[in-house]
């Protein structure tokens, strides 16, 4: 980096996004937050693909007739818009934009451990993502984002083995996320930050990197095998062969269950940052909080079956997943109820960033209560490859984990940018996503449950109001999320100039300047209090933070 | 750079190799340490996924996984344990003349080491020639006869079975063998490093750190060797 243009008088000055202007010192940054940028502008480049796909299967299914594309085209389509959202967009999303931009602020470290590593893994996701863009120009891929077997090795004419790849490069791309952040909070927390006093946001993107490090994995070799199954004709999941089509869903679903986790708990550490600074109160039951969020990385890797109830299993294997699958709820809830008993009697504000708090408390309740009608065998037998499986997993991976990204995003963006965003613009966004995603995704659960199945293109004649209100919801929600990219950008240039604090908020990330320097603190602070210290901070307003 | 100032009052007293965002050698040797061995579970659990398929279809056609196992040479399977099991004592021994600061003994094991690597893999060569040579690559030239155990008895075996043996085993030693391939250049790589002189008793985390990836491709072996070419040979 540019060291030497800088005179050391100006130091005050510069900040991280200041420190060079070469296209080679963002590309060739070691940086982490510089990295987080890349991230985001990369990771909203697939949203927004996602998302065309997402609009495309709701106009085709705004009619009954199959009269927008062919069947073939929208199997292509829903994959496209499963592997994009999926593996390029909720995976990385928050670890990589918001946990890579806070986790060394918010522990008083200068980097991650492994700053080339950092850099390292954004290369891998964008080698995956232009792989993947090459393997939808040359026709896509059909088999659904779950690649299962016979179809992925044997009956699928598309072009599987590239999207594969994809999948696998992105996949290292997220361990080597989800080890950085390892080694970085159990080696470089500033003096004082122990474990106790650790933001809640850190816990929860440790217990992702552990599901990252262990889950990846066992996904990579599973699409290996495809790969080798479809060029070689081993016939490890093909029945055919010999083979076992059961066995790649167990392999697939002990990673891709455990994913959605990966997806939402980095999300409910920045719900427990947003609820704490704007209740201005310590968040209640602090330790459970902490340990509610591994409790989910543990149990998450114990219930994968539960997508495979109808596939072929013996009924007392089923009973126990069942059971498992149950006791999710109850870290979850624990996280649920300790965050609305948090707000009580707090002094509440409802800036933006607590509006979206407050929706992904809804639409996550909503989202998991409806997760264990699909965890009770009897239902999930009458419901499974329905809409309502759908609506399911959209309100907890897409409202949880969007309404967390989005939250956190306006919370951190006067950190990230220097400048504060539109406050009425903001709200009103929040508005249009959290009233666009309920009519969108509530009509599925209705659809699903008297029978609509997914993954088609053609539905009866009943099914088609509800279908019609769905599709209306999607094109407010896309609205919702078009908003906050234009007047982001716009802020950059014409938005006020943000203090170091304008949340006066706890936190460690809070104490560097906005934007940040690029080695975030001028001394290494010395941490003598606990997490969320709000009656502290509110006692003594006037306090001057310590790193200007 | 805007601190510029503090972090070169703090890298001016310490060693060249302590990189800006550490606090001291120490803190750094110990996350390059964490962070390897948490790749090592990642490769455990890589692995592991072959592993379950193993045992589930071991344990589904037994017969032909024990006919497909008669197939392959115990001796050959031995010779490469042994390779690899004294090229583990090379590396550690490897990391003890990196600590004490002996270059040449470095030097010298590390070369040791990445010769022993690819007789390992010369000696797989010669064994999966051999798999093609009596059709026993799975495709659709694959070929498999009855088999016969070791007291002369006819052990029916149904031939997709035992491809599906040979599928497992191409796949679990392909990958082993991948894994050889980049250890070999690795240590190549670091051999280099060590004869410019690179490492000294105060800096050695590369050799370490690579000594620790060469034992766990050395400790997947022992586990192939027994559940591939070792099923039902206890006679």
């Amino acid at each position: 980096m540019a060291s030497a243009a800088i005179p050391a008088n100006q130091s005050p000055k510069t900040n991280y996004l200041t420190n060079g202007y070469s296209l080679k010192s963002w590309l060739l940054t070691t940086d982490h937050k510089r990295i987080a940028i890349l991230y985001l502008i990369s990771i909203t480049l697939f949203f927004f693909l996602g998302g065309f796909f997402a609009m495309l299967i709701r106009l085709e299914l705004l009619t009954p007739q199959g009269d927008l594309m062919h069947a073939d085209t929208y199997n292509k389509v829903f994959t496209m818009h499963g592997i994009i959202m999926v593996f390029f967009f909720l995976i990385p999303v928050v670890p990589a934009v918001l946990g890579n931009f806070l986790v060394p602020l918010m522990i008083g470290a200068k980097d991650l451990a492994f700053p080339r590593i950092n850099l390292l893994s954004w290369y891998l996701y964008i080698i995956a993502g232009v792989l993947f863009l090459h393997c939808m120009l040359v026709g896509g891929v059909d088999t659904g984002w779950t690649f299962y077997p016979p179809f992925s090795t044997s009956a699928s004419n598309t072009n599987v083995i590239e999207a594969g790849l994809a999948v696998f490069i992105a996949g290292f791309s997220s361990i080597f996320t989800g080890l950085n952040f390892i080694v970085t909070i159990h080696r470089m927390r500033a003096p004082g930050l122990t474990w106790n006093r650790l933001p809640l946001f850190i816990w929860a993107n440790y217990a992702t990197s552990v599901i990252m490090i262990l889950g990846t994995p066992v996904v990579a070799i599973t699409i290996i095998l495809v790969a080798a199954e479809r060029t070689l004709h081993l016939g490890i999941f093909d029945p055919k062969l010999g083979g076992d089509p059961l066995l790649f869903q167990h392999l697939f679903w002990f990673y891709s269950h455990p994913a959605v986790y990966i997806m939402i708990l980095p999300s409910m550490g920045v719900i427990s940052e947003l609820i704490a600074c704007f209740a201005r109160k310590r968040i209640f039951g602090y330790n459970f909080v902490a340990l509610s969020s591994i409790a989910l990385a543990v149990f998450g890797f114990l219930v994968w079956a539960h997508h495979m109830f109808v596939s072929g299993m013996s009924l007392y294997a089923a009973m126990v997943f069942s059971f498992l699958s149950f006791s999710v709820g109850v870290p979850s809830a624990v996280k649920v109820f300790n965050w609305t008993a948090t707000l009580y009697r707090g002094s509440i504000s409802y800036a933006t960033p607590m509006l979206y708090a407050f929706g992904f408390i809804g639409l996550f309740t909503i989202g998991g209560l409806t997760g264990l009608f699909l965890a009770t065998l009897g239902i999930d037998v009458h419901v499974t490859d329905t809409y309502f499986v759908v609506a399911h997993f959209h309100y907890v991976m897409v409202g949880g984990v969007l309404m967390g990204f989005l939250g956190g995003m306006h919370f951190w963006w006067p950190k990230i940018s220097g400048r504060m965003y539109p406050e009425a613009w903001a709200k009103l966004s929040a508005l249009f996503v959290f009233v666009g995603f309920n009519l969108t995704f509530f009509p599925q659960f209705i659809l699903g449950y008297v029978g609509m199945p997914r993954r088609y293109w053609q539905y009866p004649h009943e099914f088609q109001v509800l279908n019609v209100l769905s599709t209306a919801g999607a094109s407010v929600l896309a609205v919702g999320y078009l908003l906050p990219m234009i007047y982001f950008l716009w802020s950059l240039r014409y938005g006020p100039i943000a203090e170091a604090n304008p949340w006066n908020a706890a936190g460690l990330e809070w104490k560097a300047a906005s934007p940040p320097t690029t080695f975030n603190f001028d001394e290494t602070p010395v941490v003598t209090w606990e997490a969320y210290n709000y009656d502290e901070i509110d006692a003594k307003p006037q306090e001057v933070p310590v790193g200007r | 750079m805007a601190d510029s100032h503090a972090t070169a009052v703090d890298t001016a007293v310490a060693s060249p190799q302590l990189r800006h965002h550490f606090a001291d050698m120490e803190q750094q040797k110990n996350a390059a340490s964490l962070g390897m061995w948490l790749f090592l579970v990642t490769e455990i659990m890589f692995f592991g996924g072959m592993f379950c398929a193993y045992l589930v279809y071991r344990t589904k056609y037994f017969n032909a996984f024990a006919a497909g196992s008669q197939q392959l040479s115990i001796g050959m399977g031995a010779f490469n344990t042994a390779v690899l099991l004294i090229s583990s004592l090379t590396v550690v021994l490897a990391v003890r003349a990196a600590q004490d600061g002996k270059r040449k003994q470095l030097v010298s094991y590390l070369v040791i080491t990445v010769l022993l690597g690819l007789t390992f893999l010369g000696v797989k060569g010669v064994e999966y020639r051999e798999k093609f040579e009596k059709h026993h690559v799975p495709g659709p030239t694959f070929q498999f006869t009855d088999t016969f155990d070791d007291n002369g008895k006819k052990i029916p075996v149904d031939a997709q079975h035992a491809q599906l043996f040979f599928s497992i085993y191409f796949v679990m030693t392909g990958m082993h063998a991948l894994h050889m391939i980049i250890g070999c250049g690795l240590f190549t790589v670091l051999t280099v490093f060590a004869w410019k002189g690179h490492y000294s008793p105060g800096y050695y985390t590369p050799i370490e750190n690579a000594g620790l990836y060469w034992h766990l491709v050395d400790i997947i072996w022992i586990y192939l060797f027994p559940l591939l070419y070792l099923i039902s040979r206890h006679s």
